[in-house]
Order: structure tokens, then C-alpha cells, then sequence
């Protein structure tokens, strides 16, 4: 692709993302782990570091960051172990965090992005992110800053976390911003994590440099921290790209520093760096033992893994034959997805775009306007009654001006399709014998246009379907009308 | 290891968050010195292909699973907190 | 045989209390009287709870009144080392830092030995966060040797072994990082087991050195210190380095393992240093072995100069990181006049650790720092593979290893305060420590001066068993622990 330059000038951005696993327990302790509690009330006697306590890994957080490895195509070492990282800081119980320092768990991999197409139909360019690795630590609590003093609650403390670390391979806030929506889609398809920004479960840090374009050396790197939504990811490194080129332009030299962004004002301003050096005197935390991930556990969990959006796009293109801008909304939801595929299931594949179509018009729609979630107005809608829905217009039971009144009667109450019909009498075929009635007094009513007609001039069966439609208010079918006409006219 | 042991004393304890007495430091550089100074003979051991020990009788895969422990009630874990407020241990202001 | 039944076994002292010759709080109150009537001497005790231990001795009364007697513990008196908690009873590693914590949670040990119906009694002095072989590091003043009072127990757990010479308790519990269990039994004339590493659960121990601490018995006999070991050995899912294996009845195992054994020689533990009535004693144990039928075999401990240093190294690294969670915030000492939060760290650790523990935070920090790592600590661990491997070729000819347990016998408190001096007392059980073995330590006589003597005999990986059988194939042909100090 060619890089996007400012003044000549390109970006090179990595991120560092840390991803909550979602767990019951804490990470090297039983209790539970959640947001939203009330202060230290998610804490024991591991959680606060009292004397004498232990950790113990919690299996499921192993379970998920290899799947996570497998979903980005790492390679799982087949060893590795804990490390103790030391620093002093109040959120931080041992004052030590248990990491992974020289032996990640997950290694290499990548992130398939998209790029905004040139139109919202239009498929944009895809990419892949290189990964450098994925490790999994613990959290930390949390610190309420107040005027003179803070407040600690280590209810987050110990929650289990990967951090996933990219190459520095992107180039503009856009690709950072696809970058992020891909792989929290990646999380949430394959259960590990909410990645609820404003929860904190998805964190992000982006290391930032500019060079002139064609330079292959990297220019000096800042950090970026506290990007805590992903319109604000876009915007900080958007920024910060803009601030870099605009301190060169001004013929200044950049530093290494970390930099605070404000996502509400806008703006961003360098950390104090901090007084101590950092030491972290990593070393093998000896009171956990090394993990081995044999084969058969990698495949128990690969067979766990679910169909990534990308892939799943791909897949309904083909097998549906569904339209790009159909696909990328259907595929980006995994129980879009799967709510989709059933109702295609049970209404047939030929009508798999009807089934789309309605699933973005009318699902999506009430999902957004009464801000509820997929999965309840699935609940209360489930596919098959989407499935016969479709079904029912496309035989001609139902006609098309009537399904937005069809889809909100069963989304208000649940009922199944072809009971509102009924119920509201919105059958284009309720009843032959009122059609044929409507039709015969239809008929009865213009003896100039039947004696046209019957002396031979077609067009003046039009005549007859105005009344027919009007008595009808809306029930009417016209294919059925035509034909009913046609066979009392031939009588 | 071959070099003498150049042991910066106020860094160190800083990294641990000491602060030592001049008293102090005088005794510890001293003290510090010689232990260093004996501990440079383990240099002269060749250790060529010797695989670390980490654990005496090292086992893999010790964990739990993932199920919820009732853990302690806040007043518990919050018994020895040396000030409190809130149901938060309280900290003096943190200088970034 | 003693006739108080402060000074009783705890085989002994089950009969009698399974006769109903004994109820479980007489024994306590005899306890309890024996130390308020010597304690102001000796200074085993940090603090004790005289009402929560009778009511447990009754509580164990009760249970055997119904029949429902848990084992040979119950009703037993055992003191337990400041660095092991208990529930809702302070917890202070003898440090400053802790003066105030009173543990909200019970160490496995602790659940396991109220789940005996063992009495708890008291929390015994060491030296702080038991960085120490002396006890005189405590922050609330050092244990005096009940054998002769100007002198120290040995340590770190020189409460433990003091108040058990003393007649202060029946059994008690020690950790032993780098001989803090054997060197303090040596040098007041008990029995003392540093079980292997990850038989007894670490959980509830407050942490000195990761990789080397282990929790073990005090005791008045190897059969008392196999009653106990059993009791508290065995596997812990709160501790990932607990090892997991059925754990034997090993005072049944006793009497089933008769020997003979082939006993190795290490010649590096009977070089220059070693004191000259200790190596006679332990010559004289060598050859009540041999004259019993056990083969002695010379065997070379090529690493053991090294011991020391990879000791200190590895010690250090983990203590710095483990103590760095003292820091005035959660709990703990907390300094009054704090500016900020850093400034709470450096004033709260500063006033909270005494001098030892503070060189050995520095000498750990300094070895992890930026640039050493590999110099220091990686190159310990390598060092230290070769230390366990010279142990396990020695194995393949011997049974166990016999050898002093301490240079020396107890030196005058206030002696030594030379730290590298004070460190070499350890160089007979530091070893194996690096290599995870269990090694008792048993009396094996007294200077000429009336001081203990310790023989320490160092077994195969998780083969308590055997060792103590071997332990017990002397003590058997020996008086020397049915001794008790006046006091
Ligand atoms: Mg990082
Ligand atoms: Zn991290």
C-alpha cells in the first residue's frame, strides 16, 4: 500500500494493548474477579499481599490467551514461565507484578485489519498487523486521586490480563483505529473478553515516531498513554502525528517522553518523567511453577475457536452471495452472525439477502432504537420466526408495505409472524372470497369499462383495480387482484 | 563477575526504597564490600552448559480452576490498614 | 526420665492423657506456668494467648471426654515461630514492620494442627523475617540459650528451639531457610527436621527466601518430630510448589526401617573451622554407627565451597522482592510524616526493618539490578544445579550424609557481629537448602562447658522416612536429649 505522508513525513505507530480476560477468579487466587463492586470488596488474603500468601495460576486464564494466541496465528511456546517485575507503586499490592519477562506465551502473529473502502459499500483494503508477542500478568487496583491524599481499592487487583504488543507497523491513526476494532472483535468473538473501554477491560498505549518517508530508521518514540476510548486511540495518535511533524516543521527536536492525551479537550502534555530510574530487576518467580502447552491442549482449544469476522465476511459473500455492505454488518456481531445464519437455515439459502436485508432494517434498528441487546430481541424473536417472515413475503402472503407493521407487532410482543398477520388480518390471501367479492362489485360498478373490455380493449381492466385496492385497504395483493378480475371477466 | 564488585550504594537502596543513616551507609558499604568480595570466588566455577535451577523438584502445570472463593469481607481486609477511608486504604498524594 | 510434664514427649504425654492420667489442660497450664516462671530469662516468646490456649485445651478435653480424640497432637501444647499465622493472633516475623498485624487468615500448618487438635501456643521469637542465626536480630530482643543464658539459641528460629529446651512448649515449629530449623536445635540440644522443599506447604509462611524456605519441627524426640511432620506434611493446593504425593505415617514407618545404613562422609564438612569438641562428637557418632553396622563411606562435596555465595545471592534476590510488599500502606508500619506517596515507602521501610534485614534488601536488589543479573543471580543458579547435583551423585552410594550441623556450639550473644562471620555458621546447612533436602538435626552430645552438640544428617529427596529412621538408629543408643537445662 502507499503510506499516508504529512509534509513528507511518515508515521510509525505500534500499540500495546492490555486485554482483561474474563474469568469468575483472579488470576492467582480463587476470589472473584469483577467490575463494579464495591471498594476491596473483591479481595483476600493473595489479593492484598498479606505475609505468607501464594499464588496459584487459574487455569482459565491460560485456556483463554492461548486461544487468543491461536486466533492471531501465534506460535504457542511450547514452555514458558512467570517473572517477577519490581516497582514500588500504591496499586500495586507486592509491589512486584507476576508477567512474563523472556519467555511470552504467545509469540509473532497478526491482525487482519480493513481500511476504510471509498465508499461505505465498497470493500476497503486489508492488511495484516504484525504481532511481537501476547504475555499474560496481573493487574493492578486502582488509585483515586483526591487533593491531598489518594484512595486504593484492589478490587481490579490481580484480574487477569494479556498485554498484546504489535510491531511498529501501522502508519496512521486510521490503521491504528482498524487495528483495535479487529482485535477486540477477535476477543469478544472468542469469549475472552468484553473489552468494555470505559470498564478498563481494553487499554491501550501507543508508541508513536515520525521519519521522512522512505527513511527505514525509526525517529524518536513517544508514548502515548491513557487512550481509554477507540475514537480517542484515532484521535491521540492522529494528534500526536500532527504535533510531531509540527515541532520538526518548526525546525525543534522531538524527545523520548510519554505523553498524557485528553480525549474530551483534545490535547496532550508530557509526563513528568518519573524521579526513579527504572530497575525492574525481573527474575523467575520462584513461587510458581513453568507452564507446558503439549499439542492436545492446543487442539482442544482450537477446536473451541470460533470464525473470525474477516473470514466469516468472506464466507457469507460466498456461500450467500450477500452484498459487501451487508456482510460487514451481519459478520461483526458473533450473534448477529450466528442469528443470521439460523433464520437462513430455516428460510432457505435463496433467501439469505431477504433474510440480511430485514435482519439490518428491521432487527438492527430495534436494537438500536430501544437500546437493547442482540441477544434479548433474539430471545424474544428467534430466527425462525425472522425465517418465516421472509418466507412470507416472498411466497406473497404478506405484502411488502406490511412487514415493518408485522416486525414491530412481533417485536413488541413476541408473537410469531403469521399470528400478527392474522391477528391485524394483514393477509394478502386472507380471504378469496372477499377479494372475489370487492372484485364482482368492482365489476358491477362500471359497466363502460366491462363492455371495453370485453369488446376487446385490455387496458381497461385498470379501471376495475382502483375500488378493488381501495376496498381491500391494503390486503390486497394487485398480482392476485389482476388474476381475480381476469378470471370473473371470463366468466 | 571478573571485576571488582562496584557496588553504588545510594542507588540500590533507593531501587528498595531505603534510606540509609551516613552511619549506615558507612557500615553497609564496608559490610556489602566483603560479602561481595567473597561471594566474587563463585566466578571461577565453570558453569558452561549448566542449566539454571529454579525450583528444587520443579513440576509443571500447578493451577486451580477457575471457580469463585468467597473472599475476605471488606472490614477483614481492611483490619490492619494503618488509615482508611471509604473502604479505601489511604495513601499521601501520588506525585506522578 | 523427667517427671514434670513440661519436659515430657509428646508419645509420652498422648498416653498419659489418652489414660486420662493427664487432661489436656493440666498439661497447658503446666505449660504456661513453666514459662512465666522462666521466660523473663529465656525470651523464647514474642506474646502468647494464655486464655486461648486453655480454651482449646479444654475444647480438647472435651472431644476425648466424647471419644472423639483427633490423634496423638490433641490436647498437645505446640508454640509456633512468629512467621507463621494465625488467625486473629498477631503475626510480627519479629520485625518492627509487623508490630501491630494481627493475621485475618491461618496458615496451612496452622490448619492442619488445629485440625489435630494440637493447643496453639504463643508466637515465638526469631530473628527478624528470620534473616539471622543467632535470634539476636529480633526487633524485640534476642532469645537467650536456656543451657547458658549469656548465649544464643542458634536461629533464625532460636524461639523455637529455646522455649522447647526450656520446658515452654511440647513441640514447636520452626522455618529453615539456610538452617534456621537444624542450627538452633544443634545448639540448644533438640531434635529439629527440615522436612524436604515442598513437602510441607510455604502458605501462611511469611516468606524470607522463596526457593529455600521450608516449615519443620522442633522436638524433644525423632519419634515426636515424625508425629508432628505428619500432621503438617503433605500437599496444598494454596502452594504451587507443594508436592504432591501421599504423605506416609511416619512414626509407624519408624519402627518398620531398622537399617543397617551406608552412611556417607562429606570430608569438605570436617575442614578448618570446624570446632574441635564438635568434631569429636560427631566422630563419636560416626562410629556408634559403624559398630551398630552401618557402612561408612568417605564421599566428596566437590561445589560446597560455593554454597555460601549462591546462598547469599539467591537468599537475598528473593527476600528483596518478597519484602517489598512491606510498605506502609496496607498494613504494617507506617511512618507518621510522610510528604507523598514515595516518600511513605522510603520513611515506613527505613523506620519498619532493622539493620540485617535491610543489608540483605540491599545485597538481593543489587544482585537483580540492571546489569548483574546474569553475574550474580543466573550465574547462583547455575552454581547451584552443580551444589544439588554433587548431593544426588552422592546418593548413588549412600543412603544419607553425616555431618556437624554447626561449626560450633552457641557463642556469647553480642559475639559475633561481624555479618560474614555471623553467616558462616550456616555453612554445614546451607547446602541443603540449595538442593531441597530434609536433614534433621539430633543432640549428639555437650561440650565440655555443658553446651548441645547437633549431628546432622541429610537425606534423599522426600525419604523422611528413612532419615528419620536413621536419626532415630542413634538417638536410640543416646541420652543426650532426655537431658534439660536448669534454669
Ligand atoms: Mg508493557
Ligand atoms: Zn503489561
Amino acid at each position: 500500500m502507499t503510506k499516508e505522508t504529512i509534509h513528507g513525513y511518515e508515521a510509525v505507530i505500534g500499540l500495546e494493548v492490555h486485554v482483561q480476560i474474563k474469568t469468575r477468579s483472579k488470576i492467582f487466587t480463587r476470589v472473584a474477579a469483577g467490575y463494579g463492586f464495591p471498594p476491596n470488596s473483591l479481595t483476600d488474603p493473595v489479593v492484598l499481599a498479606l505475609p505468607g500468601t501464594l499464588p496459584v495460576m487459574n487455569k482459565a486464564a491460560l485456556d483463554a490467551i492461548i486461544k487468543a494466541g491461536l486466533l492471531l496465528g501465534c506460535e504457542i511456546a511450547p514452555v514458558c514461565k512467570w517473572d517477577r517485575k519490581n516497582y514500588f507503586y500504591p496499586d500495586s499490592p507486592k509491589n512486584y507484578q507476576i508477567t512474563q519477562y523472556d519467555q511470552p506465551i504467545c509469540v509473532g502473529g497478526q491482525v487482519e485489519i480493513e481500511l476504510p473502502g471509498p465508499a461505505r459499500n465498497v470493500m476497503g483494503e486489508h492488511k495484516k498487523v504484525p504481532l511481537t508477542r501476547i504475555h499474560l500478568e496481573e493487574d493492578v487496583g486502582k488509585l483515586n486521586h483526591g487533593a491531598t491524599d489518594s484512595l486504593v481499592d484492589y478490587n481490579r487487583a490481580g484480574t487477569p490480563l494479556m498485554e498484546i504488543v504489535s510491531e511498529p507497523a501501522m502508519h496512521s491513526a486510521e490503521e491504528a483505529f482498524a487495528y483495535l476494532t479487529s482485535l477486540r472483535a477477535t476477543m469478544i468473538f472468542g469469549g475472552i473478553s468484553d473489552c468494555d473501554m470505559e470498564k478498563g477491560q481494553l487499554r491501550c498505549d501507543a508508541n508513536i515516531s515520525i521519519r521522512p518517508a522512505g527513511e527505514t530508521k525509526l525517529g524518536t518514540k513517544v508514548e502515548l498513554k491513557n487512550l481509554n476510548s477507540i475514537s480517542f486511540v484515532r484521535d491521540g495518535i492522529a494528534h500526536e502525528i500532527k504535533r510531531q511533524v509540527g515541532v520538526l516543521e518548526r525546525g525543534g527536536a522531538l524527545v523520548q517522553e510519554t505523553r498524557d492525551y485528553d480525549g474530551h479537550a483534545g490535547t496532550s502534555q508530557s509526563l513528568r518523567s518519573k524521579e526513579m530510574a527504572h530497575d525492574y530487576r525481573y527474575f523467575p518467580d520462584p513461587d510458581l511453577m513453568p507452564v507446558e502447552v503439549d499439542d492436545a491442549w492446543k487442539a482442544k482449544l482450537r477446536a473451541e475457536c470460533p470464525e473470525l469476522p474477516f473470514a466469516k465476511q468472506r464466507r457469507f459473500v460466498d456461500a450467500y452471495q450477500l452484498p459487501y455492505s451487508l456482510t460487514s454488518v451481519l459478520a461483526w456481531d458473533r450473534g448477529l452472525a450466528d442469528y443470521f445464519e439460523q433464520a437462513v437455515r430455516a428460510a432457505g439459502p435463496d433467501r439469505a439477502v431477504a433474510v440480511g436485508n430485514w435482519i439490518v432494517n428491521f432487527f438492527l434498528r430495534e436494537v438500536g432504537e430501544r437500546k437493547g441487546s442482540i441477544e434479548a430481541l433474539a430471545a424474544r424473536v428467534p430466527p425462525a420466526a425472522a425465517a418465516e417472515l421472509v418466507g412470507m413475503v416472498q411466497s406473497g402472503e404478506l405484502l411488502g408495505n406490511a412487514v415493518a407493521q408485522v416486525s414491530s407487532a412481533m417485536f413488541s410482543d413476541g408473537a410469531p409472524p403469521r399470528e400478527v398477520v392474522e391477528r391485524e388480518g394483514l393477509s394478502a390471501r386472507s380471504d378469496a372470497g372477499e377479494l372475489e367479492q370487492w372484485c364482482r362489485d368492482a365489476i358491477a360498478a362500471n359497466a363502460k369499462a366491462l363492455a371495453e373490455f370485453k369488446g376487446g380493449k385490455e387496458s381497461a381492466i385498470n379501471a376495475f383495480k382502483g375500488p378493488v385496492m381501495k376496498a381491500g385497504k391494503g390486503k390486497a395483493d394487485p398480482k392476485r387482484v389482476d388474476a381475480m378480475l381476469r378470471k370473473l371477466l371470463a366468466e | 563477575m571478573s571485576s571488582a564488585p562496584d557496588l553504588d550504594l545510594d542507588h540500590v537502596a533507593k531501587l528498595a526504597r531505603l534510606t540509609l543513616t551516613p552511619a549506615e551507609r558507612a557500615l553497609f558499604a564496608r559490610q556489602l564490600g566483603d560479602v561481595l568480595h567473597h561471594i566474587e570466588q563463585l566466578g571461577k566455577v565453570d558453569v558452561t552448559g549448566v542449566v539454571p535451577t529454579a525450583h528444587a523438584f520443579p513440576v509443571v502445570n500447578v493451577w486451580a480452576d477457575d471457580a469463585a472463593a468467597p473472599g475476605l469481607p471488606v472490614e477483614e481486609a481492611l483490619r490492619n490498614a494503618p488509615a482508611q477511608r471509604e473502604h479505601m486504604i489511604v495513601v499521601p498524594k501520588v506525585v506522578e | 526420665m523427667s517427671s514434670e510434664l513440661h519436659f515430657k514427649s509428646i508419645a509420652d504425654l498422648s498416653g498419659l492423657l489418652e489414660n486420662r492420667q493427664v487432661s489436656s489442660v493440666e498439661l497447658t497450664t503446666a505449660v504456661i506456668g513453666r514459662t512465666k516462671a522462666v521466660d523473663a530469662r529465656v525470651r523464647a516468646f514474642n506474646s502468647f494467648d494464655e486464655s486461648g490456649a486453655l480454651a482449646q485445651a479444654a475444647a480438647s478435653d472435651a472431644r476425648r471426654g466424647a471419644g472423639k480424640a483427633r490423634g496423638p497432637l490433641d490436647g498437645i501444647p505446640v508454640g509456633l515461630k512468629d512467621v507463621i499465622a494465625v488467625a486473629n493472633q498477631p503475626l510480627t516475623a519479629s520485625s518492627r514492620m509487623l508490630a501491630n498485624f494481627v493475621s485475618p487468615y491461618d496458615a496451612t500448618v496452622t490448619v492442619r494442627l488445629k485440625d489435630a487438635g494440637a493447643v496453639l501456643w504463643g508466637r515465638l521469637n526469631c530473628d527478624e523475617f528470620a534473616m539471622g542465626s543467632s535470634t539476636e536480630n529480633s526487633a524485640f530482643g534476642p532469645t537467650a540459650n536456656p543451657w547458658d543464658l549469656s548465649r544464643v539459641p542458634g536461629g533464625s528460629s532460636g524461639g523455637s528451639s529455646a522455649a522447647l529446651a526450656a520446658g515452654e512448649a511440647i513441640a514447636t515449629l520452626g522455618s529453615d531457610t539456610g538452617g534456621s530449623i537444624r542450627q538452633p536445635a544443634a545448639l540448644c540440644g533438640v531434635v529439629g527436621l527440615k522436612p524436604t522443599y515442598g513437602l510441607v506447604s510455604r502458605y501462611g509462611l511469611v516468606a524470607f527466601a522463596s526457593s529455600l524456605d521450608q516449615i519443620g519441627p522442633f522436638a524433644r524426640t525423632v519419634e515426636d518430630a515424625a508425629i508432628v511432620l505428619s500432621t503438617i506434611a503433605g500437599h496444598d493446593p494454596h502452594d504451587s510448589t507443594s508436592f504432591k504425593a501421599a504423605v506416609p505415617d511416619y512414626r509407624a514407618e519408624l519402627k518398620q526401617r531398622r537399617g543397617p545404613w551406608r552412611l556417607g562422609i562429606p570430608q569438605e564438612y570436617f575442614g578448618a573451622g570446624l570446632d574441635p569438641e564438635v568434631n569429636a562428637a560427631v566422630q563419636r557418632a560416626i562410629a556408634f554407627y559403624e559398630a551398630r553396622g552401618c557402612t561408612i563411606k568417605e564421599v566428596s562435596l566437590p561445589h560446597t565451597q560455593y554454597c555460601l555465595d549462591t546462598y547469599y545471592i539467591i537468599a537475598t534476590a528473593e527476600a528483596s522482592s518478597n519484602l517489598a510488599r512491606f510498605d506502609g500502606v496496607r498494613y504494617g508500619h507506617r511512618s507518621k510524616d510522610a510528604k507523598d506517596a514515595v516518600d511513605l515507602y522510603f520513611k515506613s521501610r527505613s523506620e519498619g526493618f532493622g539493620a540485617e534485614v535491610k543489608r540483605r534488601i540491599i545485597l538481593g536488589t543489587y544482585v537483580l539490578s540492571s546489569g548483574y543479573y546474569d553475574a550474580y543471580y543466573l550465574r547462583a543458579q547455575k552454581v547451584r544445579t552443580l551444589i544439588r547435583q554433587d548431593f544426588l551423585n552422592a546418593y548413588r552410594e549412600v543412603d544419607a550424609l553425616l555431618t556437624p550441623t554447626s561449626p560450633a556450639p552457641a557463642f556469647k550473644l553480642g559475639e559475633k557481629s561481624d555479618p560474614l562471620a555471623l553467616y558462616l555458621c550456616d555453612i554445614y546447612t546451607i547446602g541443603v537448602n540449595l538442593a531441597g533436602l530434609p536433614a534433621v538435626s539430633v543432640p549428639c552430645g555437650f561440650t565440655g562447658g555443658g553446651l548441645p552438640i547437633g549431628l546432622q544428617l541429610i537425606g534423599q529427596p522426600f525419604q523422611e522416612a528413612e532419615l528419620l529412621a536413621i536419626a532415630r538408629g542413634y538417638e536410640e543408643g543416646h541420652e543426650w536429649g532426655q537431658r534439660h537445662p536448669v534454669l
